[in-house]
């Protein structure tokens, strides 16, 4: 057994990323991912990394593109202000391909919203958020130690794909202690940087010069005809969404309800299926790991078996288009919401506690006014 | 002339750095931005670095020289090539000379925030800012550098201070902040300024080199094309107009901070 330490979400970002072998760290504070770019400034040094606090959000992302176009192993967070302002950046490393993680703090939104804990951010991550045509894998942990592992993942995948990974966090798992086992994660071999990464020519084996750029389409680019370029970021996309879902299930085989949520919601809701199958609900639970690529397949399973659906997010309604999209033309499930407005508190301290959940879930199944 | 021979570019007479791009120069008859792309080839080479320089470039017309270019480089967004071009350093511990190419509203337009906080962090990197009081790749509207009464297509009545301000003197700011070693305005417009420019740069680079701090270069740039005039014209309203609000020469040149 690994190392056993009593840490916050923010650290554990620091902890993963350290264990994947991250070079560089890009960051500019802001609540509530403080204690993660604290972190960084605390530990990276002292291994030989690169930290470095920038003027805004807008330059951390082009400091990350660069540090990326390099070859180096490189992470940021963030949290909803500065997300917005990274995707500028974020549309320029899709068409860079250069490949990175940023550590997404949710907080409270739209504009400085509020500081403690949401799912709001869900669309800008798992729909690109900046301009063009392009996607970002997101990752969303529930736990101190799945953040930890995720971001071990995420390097791992932005490496195999040549793209950004985004790990969902929020105030709620950021800011929470819970104990953490180090163990480094091994995820099998990746393709080799040389033949792309901007280095200085003369440190290259193929003895040419290298560009990164973020126009494509004109020749001497990567994909020098126009449609090209969108045609290889269809294909990569659709390997991704081949090969990389990630999900946790419980007690499915009989479910006549699923929840599906994502985060600490999924957390939350985990609690409710235990609470709801003691009372006899036939009530399982879907939580997606990678938000995008999205589970389509199992979901659209379960539909043709029959199950109806109940999405479970702390926004007022977001990943709930998703799972209508991958629905249409499947079965005959219903889909309901459990939204933010169904917090037991109306202060922004709030959650959907698990009595709620269990409620909706016997209203669903035995019939009943909302 | 063969289709090979057209594709020849002349960017650099420095024999080790003869390219052929399928691009080929882009800019318009009397553009100074080939004759600075000239000089940095030129000057790359004399220091032999190429296996060790990596350009930033942004967006405008000074920036199409990746293509030209023998060596490294990266094109990145507007504005952005000094972040980029800190990240390129830093990850690289400090090992490669990084410069950024970038047209005056790239550097101190949309990336004056950038600019400063490079320069006061001492970034060891060099910033080459083409000045033509113009923005050239958009295709002529009024930009940071811009003289007062000149007519712009988003100036159209000339530029009135009243309601657009004044032009900003880069080279002059970068030399008041604290971490810049280097500082200086170069024009291209004659063999002896040519001679004066290509000196500066290799300062520039050199003081990178030595890890002294953050070096900055802005050149005055001919544009014929959007200035309405001709190349011969337009370097005389250069010489006349454009050096009376922006006066050459070295703002800073020191060794130690």
């Amino acid at each position: 057994m690994g190392e056993r330490l009593l840490v916050e979400g923010n650290e554990a970002v620091g902890y993963g990323a350290v264990d994947a072998g991250c070079d560089c760290y890009f960051g500019y504070p802001i609540t509530p991912q403080n204690e993660t770019i604290e972190w960084f400034s605390r530990e990276l040094p002292k291994r030989g990394g690169v930290f470095l606090q920038a003027q805004c959000e807008t330059s951390t992302i082009n400091m990350v593109q660069g540090a990326a176009a390099t070859g180096a192993r490189v992470i940021t967070s963030t949290s909803g202000p500065g997300w917005s302002l990274m995707q500028e950046g974020m549309s320029n490393i899709a068409t860079a391909e250069v490949p990175c993680v940023v550590a997404l703090i949710q907080r409270g939104g739209p504009g400085t919203g509020g500081l403690r804990q949401v799912q709001m951010d869900y669309n800008t991550v798992v729909k690109g958020g900046g301009h063009g045509d392009y996607k970002n894998i997101v990752l969303a942990p529930a736990s101190v130690q799945e953040i930890y592992e995720l971001v071990q993942l995420a390097f791992h995948l932005a490496d195999k794909y040549r793209i950004a990974v985004v790990v969902l966090s929020d105030a709620l798992i950021g800011q929470m202690m819970e104990s953490l086992e180090l163990k480094k994660l091994s995820f099998g071999p990746l393709p080799p940087k040389d033949d792309w990464a901007v280095t200085g020519k003369a440190y290259h084996n193929d003895g040419v010069k290298h560009m990164s750029l973020i126009v494509q389409g004109v020749p001497d680019s990567p994909y020098s005809t126009w449609l090209s370029f969108p045609k290889h970021l269809h294909d990569k996309f659709e390997e991704i969404e081949k090969n990389e879902v990630r999900y946790e299930t419980i007690d499915l085989e009989d479910a006549a309800l699923v929840i599906i949520a994502f985060g600490y919601m999924g957390r939350i809701s985990k609690g409710a299926v235990k609470i709801a199958r003691a009372q006899g609900l036939k009530v399982g639970l879907i939580r997606p790991i990678t938000l995008w690529p999205f589970p389509k397949e199992l979901i659209n399973r379960l539909a043709e078996q029959g199950a109806n659906f109940l999405v479970v997010e702390d926004n007022i309604g977001q990943m709930i288009e998703d799972v209508r999209a991958t629905l249409c033309g499947h079965g005959q499930g219903q889909i309901h919401l459990l939204s933010i407005l169904d917090r037991s508190s109306t202060a922004d301290g709030g959650l959907i506690l698990p009595r709620r959940i269990v409620e909706e879930c016997r209203r669903i199944l035995e019939g009943g006014e909302k | 002339m063969s289709q090979i021979e057209k594709k020849r570019v002349w960017v650099s007479g420095t024999p080790r750095l003869w390219h052929y791009s399928p691009i080929g120069a882009r800019q318009c008859s009397g553009c100074h931005s080939p004759i600075v792309e000239r000089i940095i080839c030129e000057v790359i080479s004399e220091m032999g670095i190429e296996g060790n320089v990596i350009a930033v470039t942004g967006i405008g017309c000074s920036c199409l020289a990746n293509f030209l270019f023998d060596f490294d480089s990266l094109k990145v967004a507007h504005g952005r090539p000094v972040d980029v071009a800190t990240g390129v350093k830093r990850a690289l511990h400090g090992r490669p000379i990084v410069f950024t190419l970038q047209g005056d509203g790239d550097c101190v337009g949309i990336g004056g925030g950038a600019l400063i906080a490079a320069a006061s962090r001492a970034e060891k990197i060099t910033v080459i800012m083409a000045n033509n009081a113009v923005y050239g790749q958009t295709r002529g509207q009024m930009a940071p550098t811009t003289l007062l009464s000149q007519v712009t297509t988003t100036s159209p009545l000339g530029r009135d201070p009243e309601i657009q301000g004044y032009p900003i003197h880069a080279a002059e700011l970068v030399a008041s902040i604290k971490g810049t070693v280097y500082s200086a305005r170069m024009a291209v417009d004659n063999p002896a300024n040519y001679q004066r420019t290509k000196k500066g740069l290799k300062i520039a680079f050199q003081k990178q080199r030595d890890n002294l701090g953050f070096t900055f270069l802005e050149i005055l740039e001919a544009c014929p094309t959007l200035w309405r005039m001709s190349p011969i014209e337009s370097v005389r309203w250069l010489e006349n107009e454009l050096m009376a609000e922006f006066p050459l020469g070295e703002f800073k040149n020191v060794d130690e901070i």
